[in-house]
């Protein structure tokens, strides 16, 4: 079972109570953008043994979209934090680090 | 004028806890900026309570306040003052960035009442919270997954629950407490 600290209510909500959004930090590619930068944005996404980072929405509490960095192999969760963070936040790096030295995912490490 | 019925029609039921329709309750729900000076005074005014802290509800008699998200409040006002609560939150807060809706009788209000740790029991089966009283203490409000359904929840008093839930699910929400309030079905996991 998972549970996500929300980072708006505070609490520990468990998965039953959330709401999956699937990979976090995209980059959007709309218009003038090449067609393969738009099709990585649309469909290219990671799928990692590992650390990841997702979008969860705590759909039954507060309704707020937060983000996610675990471990899909343990489910291990290493920090959440607002979704209105364009990249991980020191500190939940730090956290993977400590666990995961030498971590990769995407253009972050 | 017609005559307001509660989502409930005053059920009852009497099993390890007693179950049972709260009745008719004012419920407003309003967003906006907690940081708002505005919006704080229009709150006060509206209730007497100030601006709850994160999860945090206030309450005396059937009027209160209830922190539901970080924009979010619900207002708990006698049901017949909702309708002018919510003219007088307008008219306060025009001009800001708000949203104020009486949604009174849009919600299911259900009263649990017994002893303390059989009422956390009976909702423990249903909702993933740990019902601790050092983790759900009286003042605090928590919305979360009753059975199927989201529901608020807190503790009143030693004893006794409130539940509030949508009207469209509140026979739901009502027949699910009722059937994990079965007699002898205590598992006594809190102290009572």
């Amino acid at each position: 079972m998972l549970t996500l600290h929300c980072p708006y209510c505070g609490v520990h909500a468990d998965e039953t109570e959330l709401a999956s959004g699937g990979e976090a930090h995209l980059k959007r590619f709309g218009p003038g953008a090449s067609d393969e930068e738009f099709e990585g944005y649309l469909f290219m996404r990671e799928n990692p043994k590992g650390v990841h980072f997702e979008r969860w929405r705590h759909a039954y509490g507060c309704g707020k979209w937060f983000l996610a960095a675990r471990c899909t192999n343990t489910l291990e969760v290493f920090g959440t934090y607002p979704a209105q963070t364009t990249e991980p936040p020191q500190h939940v790096r730090d956290a993977i680090s400590a666990k995961r030295p030498g971590w990769k995912w995407r253009e972050f490490s | 004028m017609s005559n307001a019925l509660s989502a409930l029609q005053g059920a009852k039921f009497d099993g390890l806890v007693k179950v049972a329709d709260a009745g008719l309750q004012g419920m407003i729900t309003l967003r906006g900026d907690f940081a708002d000076a505005k919006l704080q005074a229009a709150v006060k005014e509206a209730t007497g309570h100030d601006l709850p802290q994160q999860r945090a509800m206030a309450l005396q008699g059937d009027t209160g306040v209830a922190w539901m998200s970080p924009d979010e409040l619900l207002l708990l006002v006698p049901y017949a003052e909702a309708h002018a609560c919510v003219a007088g939150l307008r008219a306060a807060l025009a001009g800001t960035h708000h949203m104020v809706e009486n949604v009174s009788d849009a919600r299911a209000f259900i009263a649990l009442s017994g002893a303390d740790g059989l009422v956390r029991e009976v909702l423990a089966k249903v909702v993933p919270v740990d019902m601790d009283p050092q983790h759900m203490p009286e003042g605090q409000m928590r919305r979360t997954k009753l059975a199927q359904v989201a529901a608020a929840i807190w503790m009143q008093a030693p004893g006794e629950a409130r539940v509030v839930c949508f009207r469209s699910v509140g026979t739901y929400a009502y027949d699910v407490l009722c059937t994990v309030a079965a007699p002898n079905s205590g598992v006594g996991f809190y102290a009572s």
